[in-house]
């Protein structure tokens, strides 16, 4: 014991006799700092390898109040050099000067060049004034918004949540889409230096440095040329574009229309940027891909002949007389065809999307069968794709019904929803893992938009492979029945998209009119009715009809009828990725 | 019933050092928290003159019954403080993410301190009835490793990696103290040698990074790296003679963490120089001899070994700390007895010189 005593008595007279000058020295000017470096966060790139979104570098303006001296002098001057007023320096430090002595205020971030060049020349004319260089998000192609997301500042209340433990303020957090789900895995790790600076707060020495450690980059599923197409067809639209391989539920390409600049949110925006952009009747902010919830009107036919035939209620030769209209109770319910399909099999019903045919059908059925197989198809259920925010439509049932409003469902309303109108809701990319597993011959997956991590250093750390999350209720009898009727929607002559097709694009799909108001208003009153009430186009659809490669859904707010709108940007996506697939062949 | 050789026997010696300390402790205090930015924290020294009181008022406490009674209490006392811990467990105070205070209205305590006290009466008790001339064998160490190891994982959970290490280390000690067979000893350093790669075989890479940073503060100079080269500069620029009572400057600018209870070493140093941090070593080394002397003069084994266990609990936390604050020591959260600010870590303290003072009364004193 004596021994270790002396052990702790050589210490202190190495530390306060040997060293005493240096460690007084280094007292004297309270000169160490702790300066951190900050990891560049990952790369994102699409599946064939292109940057998406980068790091660059940016210049941070602070200053170091106890360095800077005589602190006046230097904020004159420093507005002299750089044209910031002094006034808003002033303003910065006062607010944020408390028990900030020896930490840099941030004065300005992300300078600009001529700033800079202006302080990196006054540099001994300027104590305490420091310039750090920070990597910031840069969205180089400005696409794909909605799946990317965007970084913002952390907030101060983020700060003290658990979940952002090791996070400073000032620090940029992915808010939304995949810089949001992933944050971590993009975002490395600080690192830092101790450094010893002088008087004037230049550093003369690095004491210790541990580096810091660069995130993992995203090799995301959707293909960049796809993607731009998608968003070019719905410049000018509200709505919706999704595409995903029906073989792997990789995304192939997701765009949401309105978009917004993804760089304005990292560079901060002004207050009436921002109201502007949240006050858009058309959300721009919402993925509306996986977040806008719409009646699937007649693609939802797809499940009621998948339930009639199944449940042996109907076969392909059963025949039901369309006169244009169904009476049911007191009610009339027509079909969109008033003058009506005549005598149509299944087949011709889905193919000319009769209503009647499926307003039998769907009494037979009954609501709670429905709902059962729409379910099963996909709908009212997450696709769990991992963006965050996914809403989960609704298959409506009569016991949702009796406790949401409290009223029991009526006979009737099992015929709307038959058709994919009444409470009926779903999103895009369910709709399209439906599509998707009717074209694979009944398997749903789960939409992937991330391929591969790597670490910064080119290795692959995680591959995706696909997840299957349910089978189609579906024989390969009944699925090879609908899928020959989803081919005649678009390649026979009565088919409700025969307009848009066009030679060398084998397509298959289904129209949808999603009706906003009731059909029984005159048709004079139909022309003229305002935008806002017009019905929404919808198109889900599959290419080539054989081993498919490609399965899109697609939305077109107020787009009124399925095949002009919302078919023509399926059957266009197709064909640039079908070709684009031809050519790399 | 008071028998006056109680008074002839009291140990002075020991009763002058530690008041000597105790003021060394409370003038450092005052200047740790008087120097606090932004504001100086008057109240945390009125608290601790408080605990002192308190302090003392359980040292004459421990110095009234005869320490043999501790002898039959040993048992209850032990439960008595695994309790607390597995109260702590469940129903802790969460400070700064560790789980270590039991609330008790207007006052917390700490009981992996009073744990510290209660292991060693246990094992000197179990000592003073097992141990053979020829020392303790692989069979009969189990039982210590067993009362070691319930205390030593419920603090590890808190986490406290520092008060856990330091009830092994004791334990340990008091081991080797009594003597420990050959082959018992080799088992032991064996086991030991081993189960370290295959622990860390098992561990994750990050787990074995935050394990070397444990080890060795200077892999990460960012957070305990940089308060040990801060401790350093501040004693170091002490020099020979101090920069005076209430003028350091390291202290005064907050450089220090935790200037007021872990690093209070490097606020006296810094103040009072060479001169002073030898002093108080001094200081230190006296009790430790005082308290080891308590040990040899007692007759009876228990009060030998309780002294003995008491005296290298001392030690230990002594080493440790002053080692940590000087960059010879990993950082771990250990106070300096009677200087550190702390409530529990005080009473503790006081309650082992009491009943140091204890033997040292009664050691004449048979039944």
């Amino acid at each position: 014991m004596v021994f270790m005593f002396v052990i702790l008595s050589f210490r202190v007279y190495y530390l306060q006799v040997i060293e005493r000058d240096e460690f007084s020295r280094l007292s004297r000017n309270n000169c160490i700092r702790l300066q951190s470096i900050e990891p560049p966060r990952g790369l994102i790139f699409d599946r064939q390898g292109r940057l998406l979104v980068e790091n660059r570098p940016a210049f941070d303006l602070s200053v170091i109040l106890k360095d800077a001296k005589p602190l006046d002098e230097t904020i004159e001057k420093l507005s002299g050099y750089t044209s910031i007023p002094a006034d808003e320096i002033k303003s910065k430090i006062e607010k944020k000067k408390r028990g900030m002595g020896y930490k840099p205020i941030l004065l300005r971030h992300d300078i600009g060049r001529d700033t800079l060049a202006a302080v990196e020349v006054h540099k001994f004319d300027l104590p305490g004034v420091a310039l750090s260089i920070k990597p910031r998000r840069h969205y180089i192609q400005k696409s794909a918004a909605h799946l990317i997301g965007y970084l913002s500042e952390i907030s101060a209340k983020e700060l003290k949540k658990p979940e952002w433990r090791g996070y400073r303020g000032g620090d940029y957090i992915g808010k939304f889409g995949v810089e949001k789900a992933f944050e971590t895995v993009l975002t490395g790790k600080r690192g830092g230096r101790q450094v010893e600076v002088n008087a004037t707060g230049q550093v003369v020495r690095v004491l210790k440095t541990v580096e810091a450690q660069p995130g993992h980059n995203l090799y995301l599923t959707i293909d960049h040329n796809l993607q731009k197409k998608a968003e070019e067809l719905l410049k000018n639209l509200a709505g919706a574009v999704v595409a995903m391989d029906p073989d792997s539920g990789e995304i192939l390409a997701m765009a949401s229309s309105p978009s917004f600049d993804q760089n304005s949110f990292v560079s901060g925006m002004s207050y009436k940027q921002w109201k502007k952009l949240s006050s858009n009747p058309d959300r721009p902010m919402r993925n509306k891909v996986i977040q806008g919830e719409y009646p699937p009107a007649s693609t939802y036919k797809i499940i009621t002949a998948m339930a009639g035939l199944e449940e042996g209620l109907v076969d392909e030769r059963t025949r039901i007389n369309c006169p244009g209209h169904y009476e049911y109770g007191d009610r009339t319910f027509r079909c969109w065809k008033a003058s009506g399909h005549g005598r149509v099999n299944l087949e011709d019903a889905l193919g000319v999307s009769c209503d009647v045919f499926f307003y039998h059908l769907g009494q037979k059925i009954g609501v709670e069968k429905l709902s059962w197989y729409a379910r099963a198809c996909g709908l009212g259920v997450f696709t769990g794709v991992n963006l965050g925010h996914e809403a989960e439509g609704l298959t409506p049932t009569g016991t949702w019904k009796k406790r949401k409003t409290g009223v029991p469902w009526r006979g009737g309303e099992t015929l709307s929803v038959a058709i994919g109108q009444g409470y009926n809701l779903a999103t895009p990319i369910q709709l399209l893992v439906m599509i998707s597993a009717v074209a694979n011959r009944g398997i749903r997956y789960q939409p992937i938009i991330v391929k591969e991590i790597r670490d910064a250093g080119g290795h692959v750390l995680k591959k995706s492979v696909p997840l299957t999350t349910g089978r189609l209720p579906a024989s390969p009898k009944t699925l090879s029945l609908i899928r020959k009727a989803l081919w005649n929607v678009v390649n026979k002559s009565n088919g409700t998209a025969w307009s848009i097709r066009i030679p060398n694009v084998q397509m298959s799909g289904k129209t949808g009119t999603a009706q906003l108001v009731s059909r029984k208003l005159n048709e004079d009153a139909m022309k003229k009715k305002p935008d806002h009430l017009k019905a929404h186009a919808l198109f889900v659809a599959y290419s080539p009809q054989e081993n498919p490669k490609i399965a899109v859904s697609v939305i077109v707010e107020h787009g009124e009828h399925g095949a002009a709108s919302a078919g023509t940007i399926s059957r266009d996506l197709i064909k640039v990725y079908m070709d684009e697939r031809r050519g790399g062949e | 019933m008071f028998d006056k050789r109680l008074y002839q026997n009291f140990d002075w010696g020991i009763a002058a050092t530690v008041a000597a300390l105790c003021l060394v402790g409370m003038a450092t205090v005052y200047s740790a928290v008087m120097a606090m930015t932004p504001a100086p924290q008057g109240a945390l020294f009125v608290r601790q003159a408080i605990w002192f009181c308190i302090g003392l008022t359980l040292m004459s406490i421990c110095c009234l019954f005869d320490y043999k009674a501790l002898d039959k209490w040993a048992n209850v006392i032990y439960v008595a403080c695994v309790a607390l811990l597995v109260l702590v467990f469940f129903g802790g105070k969460v400070v700064g993410g560790a789980k270590r205070w039991l609330d008790l209205g207007p006052i917390s305590i700490q009981p992996s301190e009073i744990m510290k006290i209660a292991i060693i009466i246990i094992i000197a008790r179990y000592y003073s009835k097992h141990a053979d001339t020829g020392g303790v064998t692989m069979r009969k160490l189990m039982v210590p490793i067993a009362l070691t190891l319930v205390p030593f994982i419920l603090i590890l959970k808190q986490p406290d990696l520092g008060t856990a290490l330091l009830v092994c280390i004791i334990v340990g000690s008091m081991t080797i103290f009594v003597k420990i067979e050959k082959r018992a000893f080799v088992f032991l350093t064996i086991f030991f040698l081993v189960s370290i790669p295959i622990v860390s075989f098992f561990l994750k890479g990050y787990q074995k990074q935050r394990i070397l940073t444990f080890l060795n503060p200077e892999l990460d100079p960012l957070n305990a790296g940089y308060h040990i080269i801060q401790s350093k500069i501040a004693i170091g620029s002490g020099m020979i003679s101090g920069k005076g009572f209430l003028r350091g400057t390291q202290s005064a600018l907050s450089f220090l963490p935790e200037q007021h209870t872990d690093f209070i070493f490097s606020v006296w140093a810094e103040e009072w120089g060479f001169i002073g941090s030898m002093g108080i070593l001094a200081l230190f080394l006296t009790l430790i001899l005082l308290g080891l002397n308590v040990a040899y003069r007692c007759r009876d084994s228990f009060g030998s070994l309780l002294a003995t266990g008491i005296t290298i609990m001392i030690f230990w936390q002594v080493f440790i700390n002053i080692g940590m604050v000087m960059g010879l020591m990993p950082v771990v959260g250990v106070p300096l007895p009677f200087v550190s600010y702390g409530g529990s870590s005080v009473l503790t303290m006081m309650i082992s010189v009491g009943i140091l003072l204890n033997i040292s009364m009664r050691r004449f004193v048979f039944d």
